[in-house]
């Protein structure tokens, strides 16, 4: 998927989901533009609000992304969880606080569990990315997936890809020996529902399965 | 976020002539915090000067004390064999802070630069003069729960917010900063500061000067007996109430000499000096350790809802120094 489609103007667009996207994209443009400059406003107007990110001076980015290689230009002020999300689709990696404190957001950046919220995307030149969409293989699950299923390590469900992304290199540390290790070693990762008994159940079952993690 | 003009250059002239030439503009390395306050609007570079490409990531061993790349990671630094082997409570206290992906993003140099964590600070609609100076200090009379018992001023009591930094503190580490006029080294003491009548400066850093390593003394004595001890509202991922760092060195039960440096107190790393001298030469006890702690806390002042730091501190040191020692 090239980054040029995201600049792309929206089309005709059918889906509730779809629909529902456009309908908070267009009412935070407008929120914002009280505060804009009247390039964004003149955008905003066009329907054309990430179109106005083009008259920034941008930085031109190459970046592995789940085993696709990516030529992209971004705003240096994007943030690698945004630029995952908005400019390349994938919207597994999630957007929780914002602010580096739930952990949702967790993706692994040359083999390491990092917070995509608080990382520049411009800062992750020929970096290898890997996010929850690129752990399972093919139609195959993860053996951390599968443990999390197993387990019902989840309720809602929203800080699971970044439990299992944290999970996974949580084993890959070394950090899973035993019960304590895997909460002390998972406490970047908030879970709201409370899940977390479940959650380092998955981890230990995974970590015994004897499967590569 | 306000948009920002992005560079990474590959030598560290390059770098610190970028900081020179701009002072809208600010270095960035890991960005865990800085990320942070910009999208919050507390900070609004203009110009970021990305330095991960400069070569200051090795840990290595030189005469007398381990030297310690400013970019080295903190989770790298945690688990690195010297460390672990000839400085536990560094390891001890940077595997305290923040989270597992923050560490391996945080910097040595970015954990010594970080902001407070005071609400007034972060929020922009409050008055603070350390973000806006002269415009006053909202936490001396607001919710001040998490605020400094020493050293505060009528214009600020936060609080340094480091775990990293306290360890570094207690063993008498050096920093060394580079800058257009050379390298110059700072005793870690002397590297942050208190508010005073400027609590917009968190260091003694100059503008232009780019720190490249932390050197800490290779010092057998603070081996063995050595804990950091951090109080905090959940057992982790949470910023320190109150924490000790300390270090004994210990033949038989007696005290040779102690390193004492307590966090989450003041708007620096608080070192216990007078504990520190009191107890060398003593033989260890729980009736010293409270006496030492004791000490500890004579220019103390709470403003309110941080009054019960009056009580969790010196039973921190306390109950420290017993872990250490084995009487508890």
């Amino acid at each position: 998927m090239s980054n040029d489609k995201s600049f792309e103007p929206e089309e005709k667009q059918t889906t509730l989901h779809e629909a529902r996207r456009r309908f908070l994209k267009h009412s935070s443009a407008f929120a914002a533009i009280t505060f804009a400059s009247p390039i964004l406003v003149k955008a905003a107007e066009n329907e054309l609000d990430e179109k106005a990110s083009a008259y920034f001076e941008k930085v031109s980015l190459q970046l592995e992304v789940n085993g696709v290689l990516h030529k992209l230009s971004v705003e240096p002020r994007v943030t690698l969880l945004d630029l995952l999300r908005e400019q390349l689709h994938l919207t597994g990696s999630k957007k929780g606080c914002d602010y580096g404190q739930c952990g949702a957001c967790t993706v692994h950046v040359n083999g390491k569990r990092v917070l995509s919220c608080l990382s520049l995307a411009a800062m992750q030149e020929g970096k290898k990315i890997t996010t929850i969409e690129g752990l399972a293989n093919g139609d195959a699950l993860h053996p951390m997936q599968e443990a999390f299923i197993k387990h019902d390590g989840f309720q809602c469900g929203y800080c699971t890809p970044g439990q299992i992304m944290s999970a996974v290199a949580c084993v890959r540390e070394g950090h899973a020996e035993n019960e304590e290790d895997i909460r002390q070693y998972m406490s970047g990762n908030i879970c709201r529902c409370g899940a977390y008994p479940n959650i380092v159940d998955a981890i230990v079952e995974a970590k015994k399965g004897g499967s590569k993690i | 976020m306000i948009n920002f003009d992005y560079i990474r250059p590959s030598t560290q002239k390059a770098a610190i002539d970028a900081l020179n030439k701009d002072a809208t503009s600010q270095l960035i390395a890991g960005g865990t915090n800085l990320v942070d306050l910009m999208k919050r609007g507390v900070t609004t570079p203009q110009k970021l000067i990305d330095i991960n490409n400069l070569p200051l990531r090795t840990i290595e061993e030189g005469k007398g004390i381990i030297r310690i790349g400013a970019l080295a990671l903190n989770s790298e630094v945690a688990e690195n064999e010297l460390i672990v082997k000839k400085i536990p409570l560094l390891s001890l206290a940077l595997k305290a802070g923040a989270s597992p992906q923050i560490r391996n993003m945080a910097t040595v140099g970015g954990n010594m630069m970080q902001r407070t964590r005071c609400p007034y600070f972060y929020d922009t609609v409050m008055p603070c003069n350390k973000r806006q100076p002269g415009s006053g200090c909202g936490a001396l009379k607001g919710y001040n729960r998490m605020h400094a018992i020493f050293g505060g001023t009528e214009t600020c009591i936060a609080v340094h917010p480091s775990d990293m930094c306290i360890a570094l503190a207690a063993l008498d580490a050096t920093v060394v900063v580079s800058s257009p006029k050379g390298s110059r080294r700072i005793p870690f003491n002397e590297f942050h500061r208190l508010p005073g009548s400027a609590p917009q400066k968190d260091n003694t850093l100059q503008r232009g000067e780019l720190i490249t390593a932390v050197e800490v003394p290779d010092n057998a004595a603070f081996v063995k007996n050595v804990l950091y001890n951090k109080i905090r509202d959940r057992a982790s991922y949470a910023f320190a109430l109150v924490s000790v760092a300390a270090a004994l060195d210990l033949k038989e039960n007696i005290i040779q000499n102690a390193r004492l440096a307590m966090g989450g107190v003041a708007h620096k790393p608080w070192r216990l000096t007078s504990a520190e001298n009191f107890l060398k030469g003593k033989t260890a006890s729980i009736a010293i350790f409270q006496q030492a702690a004791n000490m500890s806390m004579k220019d103390a002042k709470s403003y309110g809802y941080n009054k019960f730091k009056l009580t969790l501190a010196p039973n921190t040191i306390v109950e420290t120094l017993k872990t250490i020692t084995g009487l508890s």
